[in-house]
């Protein structure tokens, strides 16, 4: 072939539509589905939930949902599920409270010590899987009532007997550290809002949102970083290139088993976060704490575009995909709907994602 | 023939190998898949590797690229003798094996694929991050050098033809500064046209002075590119041909082991 028809370009090849480039981004069925989501209440729903206080509403369970969603998407771009995420929220909880109540940690310290725990449970989750070659489908769902059951357990031991452990907010209400992990951040932002009438106010003059609960600053954040991690840098094309082909990856020099173990303390470390976060809203952990939420953020991570065979999905996709979930779980209460379609709607959002998402492989890989 | 010496032809200067294996033995519990084989590789030439099935090819060269440690034997690698621990420092010393998956990821872009394992990097430390717009000119440009248009760098290489693939797989090798290429079995699953695509890409690679190992067992694909011809069979080295020394009969029944192909030969009318 000559330098000249060398640079001439392929006659077999249709110029590409805007329109289509679009069909190949993975998050586009998540933003998809959040725009249907938004009209269908915007025509049923009461006016309220798209007001401030609304919006921070739905917002507040699609940022614990969204944090444990970002890290699972991420698990299973890189080619494994982790269904002990759930059971993870209610151990992490119980470890977290331990520290607080029974040998009264401060934050400084039980918080790291949290992570590095749910860390350590993650990279044997991880390490399980990678050593014996096992799906992660079986090995995590054999954690998830593992840690379940330790969760159960060692609340009966810290407590003496009962499976909620409370005390945990009079344990932290002083310590410096608990703003970043509990209660509203920008509170003087909205406070300097409210004296300029830029927010709703109640009578005395404060704002009638009091501010951003700090899982939706959390929220935001991980899918900002987990975002930026995928596309800007070279773990991210590692990520990709593990789910997608381990073998070949690690052919081409990628360290694959270090790249999944890694994944694995993440979404732990992720399921640690809620749990601090939630615990310390709440006051107190119980043995249910993040029941079934392991599937609920891998239905998130679908509709965000991640495939179930790996190798293929969006941090942004997850994001929106547990807004959608927000935005269903606590729109339904707006609205005349029995509450109880809730779940009607999860099971069918999950089963038109998939379809798209198939459909949307093939278009990619040109599989015909 | 048991050596290049027993082919007195005094043609191209004896340049100094890149990598010589010498009397290579692998075994795997009580099962010798290799029992001695002599392989080394020039720079600028194409080595052709045949050998049937269960020859011990893909032993041999897994052996080579450091994903097995031989059981006897000696690789020197530019006159030093050298121990692959892993497929890694195989790779670092230069050389590059195109695997017949191919190491390619269909769902992931031919950008991210070219420079899977070797992102390039800019800033440092925390804002360590990847150089996407280096990333994607060179990949566009090396695709264009070995003569491949791509729609984008962004293009999935699951939307790529099985010869396109095989010539990623090659550019990033050279790319990443091979010294020793290994191909396995490039050509098996291809067409006519996308062979002779590849086979070109092997000329041309051949021409930057890098030493090929081309594994085939299509005796045709070898003899139209290559310089040098060693035949494997059952673990052993059967010897070394120089181009015009050997006709593609003599090395077909090299492969089969002599006479089982000849009577087969016979019975078929001379259509092997």
């Amino acid at each position: 072939m000559t330098q000249a028809d060398a640079h001439t370009v392929d006659e077999r090849l249709k110029a590409e539509s805007f329109g289509s480039k679009l069909m190949k981004r993975p998050e586009l069925g998540a933003i998809a589905g959040v725009v249907l989501v938004v009209l269908f209440f915007l025509v049923t729903a009461d006016r309220s939930m798209f007001t401030m206080a609304g919006f921070m509403n739905f917002m507040t369970p699609a940022a614990q949902l969204g944090i444990l969603a970002i890290g699972a998407a991420l698990l299973m771009i890189g080619g494994e599920f982790d269904l002990s995420i759930g059971s993870m929220v209610a151990f992490a909880g119980l470890f977290f409270a331990v520290c607080v109540v029974n040998w009264g940690l401060p934050l400084i310290v039980a918080i790291p010590a949290t992570f590095i725990f749910a860390a350590l449970v993650g990279s044997i989750n991880g390490t399980i899987v990678i050593r014996s070659g096992l799906p992660s489908f079986i090995v995590t769902l054999a954690f998830l009532f593992i840690l379940r059951g330790l969760s159960l357990v060692g609340l009966k031991l810290a407590t003496g007997g009962s499976t909620q452990l409370r005390g945990v907010r009079e344990a932290v209400q002083d310590d410096w550290l608990a703003p970043v992990f509990s209660g509203d951040a920008f509170k003087g932002l909205f406070e300097a809002l409210g004296r300029a009438g830029l927010v709703e106010t109640f009578n005395n003059g404060a704002p009638k949102v009091p501010g951003v609960p700090v899982e939706i600053v959390w929220f935001i954040a991980m899918a900002i970083a987990a975002t930026y991690v995928l596309l800007r840098t070279p773990v991210g094309n590692w990520i990709f290139a593990s789910g997608g082909d381990a073998n070949a990856a690690s052919n081409s020099g990628v360290p694959v088993k270090k790249v999944k173990v890694s994944l694995f303390m993440l979404t732990a470390c992720c399921a640690a976060l809620v749990a601090i976060i939630t615990v310390m809203d709440s006051g107190s952990t119980d043995a249910r704490r993040g029941f079934q939420k392991e599937f609920e953020a891998i239905i998130a991570a679908v509709i965000g575009g991640c495939l179930l065979t790996g190798g293929y999905g969006s941090a942004i996709g997850a994001f929106f995909g547990a807004i959608i979930f927000g935005m269903v779980v606590i729109g339904l209460t707006y609205t005349d709907f029995d509450q109880d379609w809730f779940q009607v709607f999860l099971g069918a959002m999950l089963l038109i994602a998939v379809l798209f998402n198939n459909a949307i492989r093939k278009r990619v890989t040109g599989e015909r | 023939m048991t050596q290049d010496s027993t082919f007195h032809h005094g043609d191209a200067p004896n340049i100094a190998s890149i990598i010589e294996m010498r009397d290579i033995e692998k075994h795997f519990g009580n099962i010798i898949a290799l029992a001695g084989v002599s392989f080394d590789v020039r720079p600028g030439e194409c080595h052709c590797l045949l050998g049937d099935n269960g020859a011990g090819k893909s032993t041999f060269i897994k052996t080579m690229s450091g994903v097995h440690k031989p059981s006897a034997g000696e690789i020197f690698f530019e006159g030093k003798h050298m121990d692959f621990d892993s497929p890694r420092d195989a790779m670092e010393a230069g050389i590059a094996t195109v695997f017949q998956d191919l190491a390619m990821i269909p769902l992931m872009s031919v950008t991210r694929n070219f420079f899977m394992g070797r992102e390039p990097t800019k800033g440092r430390g925390l804002f360590k991050r990847l150089d996407a717009a280096k990333a994607n000119r060179v990949t566009v440009e090396e695709m264009r050098n070995m003569g491949i248009n791509l729609r984008g760098p962004d293009q999935a290489v699951g939307t790529l033809s099985g010869g396109e693939r095989q010539t990623v797989a090659i550019a990033r090798a050279v790319y990443f500064g091979a010294k020793v290429l290994i191909l396995d079995e490039p050509t098996s699953a291809l067409g006519v046209r996308q062979t002779s695509n590849v086979l070109a890409t092997i000329d041309r690679v051949r021409k930057q002075g890098i030493g090929v190992v081309f594994i085939t067992h299509n005796v045709r694909h070898a003899m139209s590119v290559g310089d040098r011809f060693t035949v494997l069979n059952r673990g052993k080295t059967l010897g070394t041909a120089k181009r015009g020394d050997i006709t593609p009969e003599q090395l077909q029944d090299l492969m089969a082991g002599g006479q089982e192909l000849a009577q087969l030969e016979g019975s078929l009318g001379g259509t092997v």
